[in-house]
């Protein structure tokens, strides 16, 4: 039989198909797909002598995936229409990609499903280690593999060993550095563990010790890459003790501190740094802003909004990067330094077609290995889906509805809340919702599904600070993820107006009535932060429904009506 | 004296704690129910406090509003002709907005201090600096206060 990649590379050599008369779909597909080959993916104008390589969120996905790119990032104050608030077909005109193209189907929602049946998977560790292969054959002694984080949590056996399936992985395609946020939710005692043992920097110049203000973990890591004096920055999530529990390193304390990094931009260009790059998981507009404000970065290699830009971001002299989740993309960016000063770049997000792009035998196996104890439970099918089942977006996804849907019916709550991660895999429709797939959109350390009673004041007040911290004007202030997904309930936001008054016409689905401030509402919902919520995993409580409706259909939801975009 | 590191922190460390030490934290506010505004006109005797000088350094988000960290320092040349003399900070939306004036000399070297207070909601945090020459200069950052819980 011969596989995906087999055909598509059999496609490629008959070339001559392309563009043929009368072009049924076999042949329609049979073109789209001739336009990849590997080393069309791998081509790159080799340039200067310092080359970064950059992998972010991955999210403990080991294996290909399916990933659908947001439809709505609403873009606020200065980001208002710029990249990455671009979507769907804005996005691809922006940066002239036509639609039905593979670039419009790994970076666009524009006809996901029907794209992704023809192109296939995106990611996989073992491909993606294809990619570095090649680039570190090339450019060995001029490369460094960047990681930015959230790459330890996300998925079924990376819950499981504690993310040991990760390390393990992810030290055999030896990055230079890493920087972090989820990881920090595998609790302090844990994170010390791998971190004490890791063959590489763990780097966060903004994680300080919350009762002594001192840097809790190494700031930067000064390399020699092609003759060049590279300093590379860690900046962790600073929001970690407010968007995750707080709980499970209470002596940590984190934050932008605009201050610190200047200082250890200026201490590392002291130290004879050419290139400054700063490993970031502020999110894309907190960079955007840092790289307004702090002089001297060359590179911020940025990471936590998921967003995959096909070109670099200026800001004065600085070049942000945005390379995407899930494993879907790897950027290289090319320097010429010289003089101590970067004179030139060229930049690829390269997209990880897994049935394009041949596995590295090395990895495969040792994925196969690590996964091979939890195999029988991460293939168990507890359902179908007949809707595309997807998280990204800015105010609901199909996955967060269905999650709510089983939250509302399994738990009896009136309204029921799903956090905005904007981690998780797509499933498309017709496919089996399998424990892999499920856990890929709920696999956490703190799942507890909480039954209780608030009033409509709370939930209003909820639903405000979320509000805030994705769309206060003043990047500074977001914390990335996006709105809270809520289920039973209706509600209008603005988003131009100021905290408190953004939210408005709260609506119980149910009756139809509008929700009193005074009255107690049952609700449910997971991921609290608060130490000691009980209630059953999430995944239990997703997984029974799924069983027992055999087959799940998610209507388009239209109860959050969104104005000042 | 033997002043242990953490008792140095919980005066108001930095450079400068040692000294001011001594007349560090006064409780600011005799007064029931004034305003920022209030405190900073009584503290200015009515006078303009001119932007500069003054910077204060907040988190933009609190991580725990019960003991946000605060540090501000005023740029001086610490002279006995030119040198900070007090400094008034404030949470606006505190129920008292008082939290402390730190008080300064040409011996201080440095005109500068950190402390944690205690934020009841989001508001401004603002630092007021009185120069020996009379002049007033002010810096504000505004600390947001989350429910939290819902980011990733």
């Amino acid at each position: 039989m011969i596989s995906r990649r087999e055909f598509l590379q059999a496609a490629v050599a008959a070339g001559a198909i392309v563009g043929t008369a009368g072009a049924g779909s076999w042949q329609a597909l049979a073109a789209r797909q001739a336009l990849m080959s590997q080393d069309d993916l791998l081509k790159f104008p080799t340039m200067g002598n310092v080359t970064l390589v950059h992998l972010t969120d991955i999210h403990a996905q080991l294996m290909p995936i399916y990933f659908r790119e947001p439809s709505i990032n609403v873009g606020v104050g200065e980001a208002k229409g710029q990249p990455p608030h671009l979507t769907g077909k804005d996005f691809l005109e922006m940066y002239k990609i036509a639609p039905e193209t593979p670039d419009a189907y790994a970076l666009s929602s524009v006809d996901y499903s029907a794209l992704a049946s023809e192109y296939g998977r995106m990611g996989g560790i073992d491909r993606i280690a294809t990619v570095l292969n090649s680039i570190r054959a090339e450019r060995e002694a001029n490369t460094l593999f960047l990681d930015g984080g959230d790459t330890w949590q996300g998925s079924y056996t990376s819950l499981q060993t504690k993310a040991a399936d990760m390390v393990e992985v992810m030290n055999t395609l030896k990055p230079d550095a890493m920087t972090s946020h989820w990881e920090f939710t595998y609790g302090i005692d844990r994170v010390k563990e791998i971190v004490e043992n890791l063959p590489f920097a763990f780097l966060g110049g903004n994680i300080f010790d919350a009762e002594w203000e001192e840097p809790a973990f190494e700031a930067t890591k000064m390399f020699e890459r092609g003759g060049v004096k590279v300093a590379v920055i860690g900046q962790a999530f600073p929001y970690l003790p407010v968007a995750n529990p707080r709980w499970m390193f209470p002596n940590l304390s984190f934050g932008i501190r605009e201050e610190q990094v200047q200082k250890n931009v200026d201490a590392a260009r002291d130290d004879g740094a050419e290139v400054v790059v700063l490993l970031s998981h502020n999110g894309f507009d907190v960079d955007r802003k840092l790289a307004s404000r702090v002089k001297g970065i060359d590179v911020i290699l940025t990471g936590h909004t998921h967003d995959a830009l096909p070109e670099p971001v200026i800001v004065g002299k600085t070049l942000l990067i945005a390379s995407g989740s899930h494993g879907k993309f790897l950027s290289r960016i090319d320097l010429d330094v010289r003089d101590g000063e970067v004179k030139g770049y060229q930049y690829k997000l390269i997209p990880i077609f897994s049935d394009v792009i041949a596995p590295d035998k090395a990895t495969t196996e040792l994925v196969t290995k690590v996964r091979a104890p939890f195999e029988k439970e991460l293939n168990t099918v507890l359902g179908k889906t007949d809707s595309l089942l997807y998280r990204r977006g800015n105010f609901n996804g199909t996955f967060d509805d269905l999650i709510c849907d089983a939250l509302i019916e399994e738990r009896e709550a009136d309204i029921a809340m799903s956090p905005g991660f904007r981690w998780g895999t797509t499933v498309l429709p017709d496919q089996d919702i399998t424990v892999e797939l499920l856990h890929n959109a709920t696999s956490m350390t703190y799942p507890a599904a909480y039954r209780s009673e608030m009033t409509g004041k709370l939930i209003h007040d909820i639903l405000e600070d979320v509000a805030d911290n994705l769309f206060n004007p003043d990047p500074y202030y977001q914390q990335g993820g996006d709105m809270v997904r809520v289920g039973g309930m209706g509600y209008r936001i603005d988003v131009t107006k100021p905290i408190g008054s953004r939210i408005t016409d709260m609506t119980l689905l149910k009756s139809g009535e509008k929700i009193d401030p005074a009255k107690n509402y049952v609700v449910a919902g997971w991921a609290s932060v608060n130490e000691g919520t009980e209630g059953p995993p999430i995944w239990d409580v997703v997984a029974n429904y799924v069983k027992r409706k055999k087959t799940v259909a998610v209507t388009p939801n239209t109860s959050v009506k969104v104005e000042g975009v | 004296m033997n002043v242990t590191r953490r008792q140095a922190l919980g005066l108001g460390a930095g450079a400068a704690a040692v000294l001011v030490a001594g007349t560090a934290v006064v409780p600011a506010f005799a007064k029931e129910k004034q305003t920022a505004d209030d405190a900073i006109k009584a503290f200015t005797g009515g006078a303009e406090a001119k932007s500069g000088k003054v910077s204060l350094t907040t988190p933009e988000i609190a991580e725990n509003g019960n003991t946000v960290p605060v540090t501000f320092d005023v740029e001086s040349p610490m002279t006995s002709d030119d040198h900070v003399a007090e400094v008034l900070v404030l949470a606006d939306g505190n129920p008292r907005p008082g939290v402390a004036t730190f008080h300064f000399s040409e011996l201080s070297g440095e005109a500068s201090a950190s402390t944690r207070i205690r934020l009841a909601k989001t508001q401004n945090v603002i630092a007021v600096a009185k120069m020996s020459n009379g002049d007033f200069y002010m810096d504000k950052k505004l600390v947001k206060v989350t429910i939290g819980g819902c980011g990733g």
